[in-house]
Parts: structure tokens; sequence; C-alpha cells
């Protein structure tokens, strides 16, 4: 049982498999951009060599910081970015959760955020705060939007606040076939957007701008921790979704097809609206996301209680 | 350290300082990023924090009071970190030889592990630079 589970939580649907899928989705992405911008773009082992590198290298511990938190920040954001991946791929996998899993998984992405304004206000650095506060905006924005969001396969599926339901609720069809689904998906894709820092809503770890925020002072193997965690977000974020409006995954025969193809096109999404829109400041963001996002969510929600 | 030393040739992180140059130099570097030549497909990627950088760019004589600047910037630098020097001026002082506030010997401010000779040198000339710092690295 005990075996079973730090199985569960190291091996499969957690740590190894997010680390090594993520660091190849994340090459995926390196490389749809570079042909964006009509470039060759790196090799498939990039970002494992990155990774491997940065283990390698010297930590520097910033004097003027706080120390306990400085170094705790990115492991406890590792952790709990395994957690995530671990109880969205019990889900998707092995069809097992506990009541209520949705709520903790909604507590622990934001936790995640969390931890990186911790990380940056730790150093003390001016560009560092300057990004955590930004972080903490921008929280503020994509927070009520994937409430919303979540609400909407919560109504959908009868009430149901575990991610195993939602998937059997959706065995006779998904909740991307419907209007509210569909209003869903895209305000949530968004969120996610925001969430993972990812251009347009990158704002907090702007790099051409206030060098990468709150990362500004890592170096060595926490900086590695944090490149780690960005991209284990690739695996675990999208998958979310995929629980959430795509019906999960039938793994047998043609279905593990659907499954990558599913994942595949929250992915690409992604990455295409990464390269298509500049970086937002953050007050337009934040608009955004209170004006437009949020009404756009809560008419599906309304939407999703019509039952259309 | 050689399977260290291979993953580390294969992603240099560089960071770019310049240190009083006529900013031809620098222009010259800009150039070298942009998506003509590609350089990520070598691993090679602009940090804008030291703290991230393997690969320290230096171009210019490097002035007096620049110098204290740069000098901090490589104690900042987790190691290892390499000091590449760009263009004839870190090489060999050329147009401002007479410079009434240019320091004596760069080499006294930080170990310089390459010169990248060449005013400026060409974009080619700078990959082929990294390309020799990358072989050392290989052994
Ligand atoms: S080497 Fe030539 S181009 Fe480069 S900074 Fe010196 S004078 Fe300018």
């Amino acid at each position: 049982m005990i075996l079973d589970n730090l199985f569960y939580l190291f091996v499969f649907p957690g740590f190894l498999f997010v680390a090594v899928l993520g660091l190849l989705v994340g090459w995926v992405d390196r490389k749809v951009s570079a042909r964006f911008q009509f470039r060759v773009g790196p090799p498939v082992l990039q970002n494992f060599n990155d990774f491997f590198k940065l283990l390698g290298k010297q930590t520097i511990i910033v004097k003027d910081s706080v120390k306990s938190l400085f170094i705790a920040a990115p492991l406890l954001a590792f952790g709990t970015l395994c957690l995530i991946a671990t109880m969205v791929g019990m889900a998707l996998f092995f069809e097992q959760g506990f009541h209520g899993d949705l709520l903790v998984l909604m507590y622990l992405m934001m936790v995640y955020s969390v931890m990186l304004v911790l990380g940056g206000i730790s150093t003390g650095n001016v560009y560092s705060s300057i990004g955590a506060g930004r972080e903490i905006k921008l929280l503020l924005g994509d927070e009520l939007v994937f409430i919303l969001v979540c609400l909407i396969p919560i109504v959908k599926s009868g009430y149901a606040v575990n991610l195993e339901a939602m998937i059997i609720a959706q065995s006779d069809g998904m909740f991307i076939g419907s209007v509210s689904g569909v209003i869903g998906l895209i305000a949530g894709l968004l969120c996610i957007q925001a969430k993972m820092a990812l251009r347009p809503f990158d704002i907090a770890e702007a790099e051409t701008e206030i060098v990468e925020g709150p990362l500004m002072e890592y170096s060595g193997p926490l900086l590695a921790f944090w490149k780690l965690n960005h991209h284990i977000m690739y695996v675990a974020y999208p998958l979310v979704l995929v629980v959430l409006f795509f019906g999960g995954f039938n793994l047998q025969g043609i279905g593990i097809l659907w499954a990558v193809l599913k994942y595949l096109l929250i992915v690409v999404l992604m990455i295409i609206i990464k390269n298509t829109n500049p970086r937002l400041q953050i007050d337009n963001a934040l608009k955004f996301f209170w004006r437009v996002l949020a009404p756009l969510a809560f008419i599906g929600l309304i939407l999703a209680v019509l039952g259309v | 350290m050689g399977w260290y030393n291979k993953r580390l040739a294969k992603s240099l992180w560089v960071f770019h300082v310049s240190g009083s140059p006529c900013n031809n130099c620098d222009i010259e570097i800009l150039d070298l990023l942009t998506p003509k030549y590609d350089l990520e497909r070598l691993g090679i990627k602009l940090v804008g924090s030291i703290r991230h950088a393997d690969v320290l760019l230096m171009t210019g004589v490097m002035n007096k009071k620049i110098a204290p600047r740069i000098k901090k910037l490589y104690e900042q630098a987790p190691k290892p970190i390499f000091v590449v020097a760009v263009g004839s001026c870190p090489a060999s002082t050329i147009t401002f030889k007479k410079s009434y506030n240019r320091v004596e010997k760069i080499e006294d401010v930080i170990p310089i592990d390459m010169y990248i000779p060449g005013c400026p040198p060409k974009p080619e000339a700078m990959i082929e630079g990294v390309a020799k710092l990358i072989g050392v690295l290989n052994g």
C-alpha cells in the first residue's frame, strides 16, 4: 500500500513521469516557437542539458535574503506541482481519487503562485519584488475566472466535485460539445496561460523588462528547480483541462491516440497564443480578466445551469 | 567531470556586458542573436541576469569607471564562468591606446578565458570562437 503510493507519487503519474515528459514538451514549445521566427531551434535533449548543467553550478545564497525562504520556495513549489500532477494523473490513468479533490487542486494551483511570490520577496532584490507584486495582482485576476471555469463542469456533471466523477459523467459526451463547455475551455485556457506565466501574461517574469522577476537572484540547482517547475506545469495544467472538458483518457487501442491528440491540442493552442501576442501591462491584464473573461465565464456558468 | 562538461558545452547561457566599447561590437553581438544566425540551435541563450550565466561576454577597453563594476559582476556570477572578450579593443586596445582613462591591463581586473579579435568581429567569427570554447569543454 505504502509502496504503491510512493510509486504513484514518485514514478508514474508523479515526479519522474511529469519531469521527463515536461522537459520533452518544453522542447516542443521551443522548437515551435523557433519555427514561428524562421529559426532552426534547439536539439531534442536541450532542456535536459540545461537542467543537468544548472544542477552542477554553484548556488549563490544572497546575503541580504531570508535564507530559509529563499531555499524553501523552489522546493515547496516543486512538491506542490508533483502533487498536482499525481492527483490529475491518478484520475486520468487509474480512475482513482477522493471526494473533493478538484477543490484541493484549485488550492494547490494557488499555492504554487504564492511560492513564487515568497521566493521573489525573500531575495530583497528590487526587480524580484516588482515581479512578486505583479504575480499577486495576476493571481487576483485569474483566480476568480478559474473558479468560475471549474464551476462549469461541476454544474454539468450534476454537482460532483471530484475528478473521477467528472470523467464518468462525460463518458457519453464530452463537455466541450456544449456551448458552455466551449466558453469554459476558452476562459480556462487563458487562465492556465496566466498561471504558467506564458505570454501575453508573462508579466511577473518579463525577461526583457524586469529580468525574470522572482527568479532573478536564483542560481545553480535552485534555478534548475524553478525551470523544472515550469516544465512540469506544461504537463500538469493542460491535463487538468483535459479532465474538466475533454472527459479524460480512454487508454485502450485507438483511445491512446485520442488521448495524445487531446493533450497536444491544448498545448499547441497555448504555444500559438504565446507566440502571437505581445506582453500585456499588468493593469490591462487585470482589466482583461475582470471585465472580459469573468463575465464570459459567468455567462458560461449560467448556460451550464440552464443545461445548454 | 567529462560528462558534466559535455552538458555545459551544450547549454552555454550568455550574459552581455559592455565595458566602454565604441558600441560597434555590441551591435554586432545583437546581430549574432538574430534569427539569421540562430544560436539557440547550439543551446546558447542570452540571459538577463548574471546569476543565470555561464559566459560573460565583454566588449571594449574597460575604462576606470566601469572596471569595478565588471569586477563585481564577475564576483556575482556562479562558478564555473567563462569570460569571453569580444573585439580588438580588449585584445590590443587599438584606437584607445592613448586614452587617459582606460585601465592598464584588463587581465588585472578579471581573468579572460578567450579573445575574439576583429574590429568588430563578424558574427561568423564569434560563432567560431564559441565553437572553439565548446570544443575545449568537450576535451
Ligand atoms: S573592437 Fe573596434 S568595433 Fe569593437 S569596440 Fe573596439 S573599436 Fe569598437
